[in-house]
């Protein structure tokens, strides 16, 4: 236990990269999938393509990107870019699954009424089909970010991992309690960031909120 | 960059590549078999009477949360041993959260019209567990095993750096000599091997799921 | 025969979803249970095959306590359709028709070629056999629905709202279907529905339950028209008692008069009015043939522009006519 009263500078130090390295790729993520998944419902032909590259892409184990990566790139391994790059490539493949999916469960009547309305196709998807999209979108994007802040810590084994490095700090002393710092800090990132993921999610669908009128009026 | 994959020195032996490739497969199939003997029953058991399923669903959601590198590392330091047991019991405790999440969700998610029918025309619990909830969950059972595959795929290759063997020998061997290619070689041979046995399940999937089931 | 004695179903939380219930269900006739929601007609006839157990009472089919029986081998003896048919998704269409055959170690090849046989029996164009649930329509899924029951032959069928989730016109078919069915093989039929002309079209015997599970009226669905037993049960037969009991009157004789000039015919079949010196002809409206119900005749005679219904043989070709005035003197006698 005054492990970490001695070490907290480390243990911020590596909390702080650790959030880094995790909430950059599911933002960078999130601005690539969007997009990408509005072309594919557009174009639909390329949805089922997308969505299968997306699950071979994110059936590679993590280390394996993060080392396949700087040889394509040309960077050095041992740099942040590359774990970015990496979670990036794994929340896009799985988001854009649910980023086709939400933007396809936007009932058909409801597309309707908005074109009817007048609003310009890309107007529209804005306001009308993307909200309507958020509550698919957002399980994807709580999955992508749990999944995201456990996969940082792989990056241990090549040298970057956040809270990983603790991990290994904790295996070469043969000493637990790093180890179990990590993990359980590791844990609480997640369910912090699950839990501002459903308020946000809330505050963005209002009317998800209401609850049914009851009783009818004669 | 491929030079150490094109040496073919580097294939034969107990420590070449297919010897690698084998024990990675091995380390696989053994924590996902143990990991599938465990909780497919438990899956099955909680999905055909919903008794426990807040275990089922939160367990699988809390897992993915998980690192897997610390688990290990735990795993090794508590029993106080490095080498197959500990990775096994790690990789076990990764395998089992996503296939009872999904076999529950699988059965469970069976149409309570089609149960009620099966039960009326008179068949008994384990008939309808069998002929009737089973084939329509198939396919989320074997999502689920497919998910637990993949992490342990993943995790085993990690876990070279608690003295395994396997694929990762390469990635953790290379990392300290510097040795690019060799790093690389282990990274696209499990990127490889991932691949293949997720075809695979797609494959099972085909094969033994019924036509009916894939309509619409 | 199915008799029911002082059955009660009585729920751990004190509701009472049947109160002492006791009728006898006679063999070989449809039997239908009706009544608005919460009347316990879905717990009753559950309770035949013991998918929901009895709190109190007895019910024994004929004269045997069905609790004696092991509650699998009773139901493997019962055909059960419900809502929705719930057939099984991932079994063809005759797999799901042969499962209780097969359940019951019948030999594979009978079992499926009684299937085939059923399917066409109850309907289906055999090439559906090795179509699965999802890609047929929700009629031919009841239907399907109403084959397996019958696979294993069972002395009795129990049907819960079987006919409540397709439209109108399938549901009408359905309906039309099944009393064909019933006049072939005569079946011990006991029929759940909410829908009190359903009940009147299919019931030999209507049992009217109210809320609460209690029975406020069992009789042929002529005698429930004529003689409602009290108010519940006057107004959940509702308005039009009057005109619906046509439908039990068959006057021996309705006198025909000879077919009009007026009436256009091709080959004997009525094809319209002629209309003056119009070339368009008036439409026929509906016919009726001898031996129908009174409320067909009225109802063909309503419907005729000239006020003439039009009677037709089983060709359907024209055979005479009955006005207005007829039908007013039949309904004053």
């Amino acid at each position: 236990m005054s492990w970490i009263a001695d070490n907290v500078a480390l243990i911020w130090e590596q909390l702080r990269e650790h959030l880094y390295l995790a909430i950059i790729p599911v933002i960078l993520g999130l601005i690539i999938s969007v997009p990408l998944g509005y072309v594919a419902t557009r174009y639909s032909w390329l949805a089922n393509p997308l969505i299968a590259l997306g699950g071979v892409l994110y059936s590679l184990p993590s280390i394996a990107l993060f080392i396949v990566i700087p040889a394509v790139l040309g960077t050095k391994v041992l740099s942040t870019v590359n774990i970015i790059v990496a979670l990036t490539i794994y929340t896009v493949a799985l988001l854009i699954r649910n980023v086709i999916d939400g933007l396809r469960s936007v009932p058909a009547d409801v597309r309707q009424s908005a074109v009817a309305v007048g609003y310009g196709a890309l107007h529209r998807v804005i306001a009308i089909d993307l909200p309507i999209a958020v509550p698919v979108i957002f399980t994807g994007l709580r999955v992508v970010t749990v999944a995201n802040i456990s996969m940082v810590s792989v990056g241990a084994v090549i040298g970057i991992g956040g809270l990983g490095e603790l991990f290994t700090l904790g295996f070469q002393k043969d000493f637990l309690t790093p180890v179990v710092v990590g993990v359980v800090l590791s844990l609480l990132l997640a369910l912090v960031a699950d839990v501002i993921l459903v308020a946000l999610q809330r505050l963005l669908t209002p009317w998800a909120r209401v609850a049914a009128p009851v009783g009818e009026v004669a | 960059m491929w030079q150490y994959l094109t040496d073919s020195y580097n294939w034969s032996g107990n420590e070449g590549i297919w010897a690698r490739i084998v024990e990675h497969v091995w380390y696989t199939f053994a924590a996902l078999g143990l990991a599938a003997v465990v909780a497919l029953p438990i899956g099955l058991r909680i999905g055909h009477t919903r008794r426990g399923a807040f275990l089922a669903i939160n367990l699988g959601n809390a897992a993915r949360a998980l690192p897997s590198l610390g688990l290990l590392m735990i795993a090794v330091l508590l029993t106080d041993q490095i080498g197959f047991l500990p990775v096994l019991i790690a990789l076990f405790a990764l395998g089992v959260p996503p296939i009872l999440a999904s076999t529950y969700a699988g059965v469970s998610g069976v149409d309570p019209a089609t149960i009620d029918a099966a039960r009326g025309m008179g068949m008994t619990g384990r008939e309808i567990l069998t002929k009737v909830e089973i084939p329509i969950a198939l396919p989320l059972i074997i999502s689920g095993l497919r998910s637990a595959t993949l992490q342990i795929v993943s995790t085993a290759t990690i876990a070279a750096l608690v003295s395994l063997g396997g694929l990762g020998r390469y990635v953790v061997d290379g990392l300290k000599l510097r040795d690019f290619p060799q790093m690389f070689t282990g990274a696209l041979l499990v990127a490889l091997l991932a691949i293949l046995l997720d075809v695979l399940f797609a494959v099972i999937g085909r094969i033994t799921v019924s036509e009916g089931l894939k309509i619409g | 025969m199915i008799e029911f004695e002082d059955v009660t179903k009585r729920y751990p939380d004190g509701t009472v979803a049947v109160d002492t219930l006791s009728l006898r269900i006679p063999s070989n006739e449809i039997t239908v249970f009706v009544g608005p929601s919460g009347c316990g007609k879905t717990t009753s006839l559950r309770m035949i095959n013991r998918t929901i157990e009895r709190t109190g009472g007895t019910i024994s089919i004929d004269g045997e306590d069905i609790n004696g029986k092991d509650a699998v081998t009773l139901r493997r003896g019962i055909g059960y359709v419900i809502q929705n048919a719930g057939l099984f998704p991932h079994r063809t269409v005759v797999d799901n028709v042969a499962t209780v055959p097969k359940l019951l170690g019948w030999d594979k090849r009978k079992a499926h070629s009684t299937a085939m046989e059923l399917l066409e029996r109850v309907g289906l164009d055999p090439k559906l056999a090795g179509r699965y649930p999802a890609q047929l329509s929700g009629g031919q899924q009841q239907r399907v629905g109403v084959a397996r029951a019958l696979a294993a032959d069972p002395a009795i069928m129990l049907m819960d709202e079987p006919f409540s989730a397709v439209d109108p016109i399938v549901r009408h078919q359905l309906q039309e279907e099944l009393l064909r069915l019933q006049r072939d093989i005569g079946k011990t039929i006991v029929f759940v529905t909410h829908d009190i002309d359903e009940a009147i079209k299919l019931g030999d015997n209507v049992a009217v339950l109210q809320v609460g599970g209690k029975l406020a009226q069992f009789a042929p669905p002529a005698e429930l028209l004529a003689n409602p037993v009290d108010d519940f049960v006057r107004g959940f037969v509702g308005q039009d008692r009057g005109y619906r009991a046509l439908t039990f009157v068959h006057p021996d004789d309705l006198p025909l008069k000879p077919l009009p000039e007026a009436l256009a015919v091709q080959d004997g079949v009525p094809v319209g009015w002629r209309n003056g010196s119009a070339t368009e002809l008036l439409p026929i409206g509906s016919v009726f043939k001898r031996g129908d119900s009174l409320r067909a005749a009225l109802d063909a005679v309503l419907t005729s522009p000239t006020g003439c219904g039009v009677c037709v043989d089983d060709d359907g070709r024209a055979i005479g006519v009955v006005d207005q005035a007829t039908v007013a003197e039949v309904l004053r006698s």
